[in-house]
């Protein structure tokens, strides 16, 4: 069977990492292969990550307010590096009302906080196909 | 996507996702690997091994940007465990490399255990000649935290270097089998630490026990303390060092012959036991002795006897 690969990723100055190490660790314990980069990573850092390591899904975490940014920048430049297939997602902080446009430009699912671990498992599951 | 093509002509992408396809047992993959593989054999393949919080993914940061201040192209294999539970894994390697993830000579692949003992994964072997197909000329391979006896890394490696730190154990664990006899550069790091003197001089005294007629080359030494990039340089002189002694005894030519049969057999091996699998699978003799090893009619021993009895074999 093939084993699902995810890249989880902190972007940006924000060193809120809980969030992004307790999804890594639950994707762990779902059978994933979580390939961690760590804090402060630019999107060309987390773009040439997902690139290297042939990854099914790029997860972000954002609390620093900076996710439309982020997210934008890092969907543009995996099209551009030819991965653009590869479904973006993430979490933190984002104003509900920021959802819907990061969603058009094609973010795949978006976890506010508190959603329970079980829902973005089968959201995650589901993007990858 | 002709993918061993395209890696072959520099494309990340394609060679990602050949690893990838590799990693996964797929056939496209090994007729890939088939493509590649005439234009291997260029690379200088480094294994880093040692124990879990040794250091090595920093000192593999570390090496890789003395070895791009010297111009080299660098591909690294890192490898993390899997869960023997959920058979996940995080691979958290790049964490500490990531300073490089946007230098186009430099190629990380973080890569899980799965279930695979000796302190790589199935398929680092075939990542490895993926880079070197690719042009990468060196060839970095951290393996997972080990203990004593994980030394598959020598199969692999031109040269390997085994990482102690201080605090460890007593002079007694330097002496053991296994992990300490692989070394061909030992490293101390973290040498800033309390008794790193000590962990260099029984590594000496260890070292100074073994007869070394066979290979002419006497291990090193050396202190690094890899988060403050101090000695990196003759770390990395002395790998140089050492590819050289490699080459110029022959005992590199030798060293990948042997890898070469080595892989060779354990494919034979490997795909012989697939055919047996299939045609032992269908057949009844093969029903016959798993019932009769159920009613414990028989032992297993005897079983595979009288199952070899029934095989013929075709050249």
């Amino acid at each position: 069977m093939k084993k699902y690969r995810v890249l989880i990723a902190k972007p940006g100055l924000d060193g809120h990492d809980r969030g992004a190490k307790v999804i890594a660790k639950f994707l762990q314990e779902s059978g994933f292969e979580v390939v961690y980069t760590g804090l402060h990573q630019t999107p060309e850092q987390i773009v040439t990550s997902a690139l290297q390591e042939a990854v099914d899904a790029v997860g972000i975490s954002v609390l620093s307010g900076s996710h439309n940014y982020v997210f934008t920048e890092v969907v543009e430049l995996m099209k551009a590096k030819g991965i653009g297939e590869i479904p973006v997602f993430g979490g933190g902080t984002i104003p509900e009302d920021d959802i819907p446009p990061l969603m058009e430009k094609g973010v795949k699912a978006l976890f506010r906080p508190g959603t329970p671990l079980d829902e973005i498992l089968a959201k995650i599951k589901e993007i990858i196909g | 996507m002709d993918y061993a093509q395209e890696a072959l002509n520099g494309s990340v992408l394609a060679g990602a996702r050949l690893i990838r396809l590799l990693e996964e047992g797929d056939p496209a993959g090994i007729e890939g690997l088939k493509k590649i593989y005439p234009h291997a054999g260029q690379a200088f393949m480094i294994g880093i091994t040692g124990p879990p919080g040794a250091g090595k993914s920093t000192l593999v940061d570390r090496i890789i940007t003395e070895f791009r201040g010297r111009g080299k192209k660098v591909g690294v294999i890192a490898i993390d465990p899997s869960s023997p539970f959920s058979g996940g894994a995080i691979l958290g390697d790049r964490v500490r490399m990531q300073r490089h993830a946007t230098d186009e000579g430099v190629f990380v692949r973080s890569m899980a255990t799965r279930g695979h003992l000796g302190g790589l994964s199935r398929a680092t072997f075939q990542a490895a000649l993926v880079l070197d197909a690719m042009g990468y000329d060196i060839v970095l391979v951290e393996t997972v935290g080990v203990g004593q006896d994980e030394v598959e890394i020598v199969d692999l490696a031109h040269t390997t270097a085994v990482v102690s730190l201080p605090g460890m154990g007593d002079d007694i664990q330097a002496m053991k089998a296994g992990i300490l006899e692989i070394g061909d550069i030992f490293i101390v790091n973290k040498a800033d630490r309390v008794g790193s003197d000590d962990v260099v001089r029984q590594l000496q005294v260890m070292l100074e026990m073994r007869d070394y007629s066979a290979t002419n080359w006497t291990p090193p030494v050396l202190k690094t303390i890899a988060s403050k990039s101090e000695g990196i340089i003759e770390l990395v002189d002395a790998f140089l060092e050492h590819r050289d002694h490699l080459v110029s005894t022959g005992i590199l030519d030798t060293r990948v012959e042997e890898r070469e049969l080595h892989f060779f057999k354990e494919l034979v091996k490997e795909m012989a036991y697939e055919k047996i699998n299939t045609a032992a699978g269908g057949a009844k003799k093969y029903a016959m002795l798993t019932e009769a090893l159920k009613k414990r009619e028989t032992d297993p021993y005897s079983a595979a006897e009288t199952l070899m009895e029934h095989l013929k074999v075709d050249m």
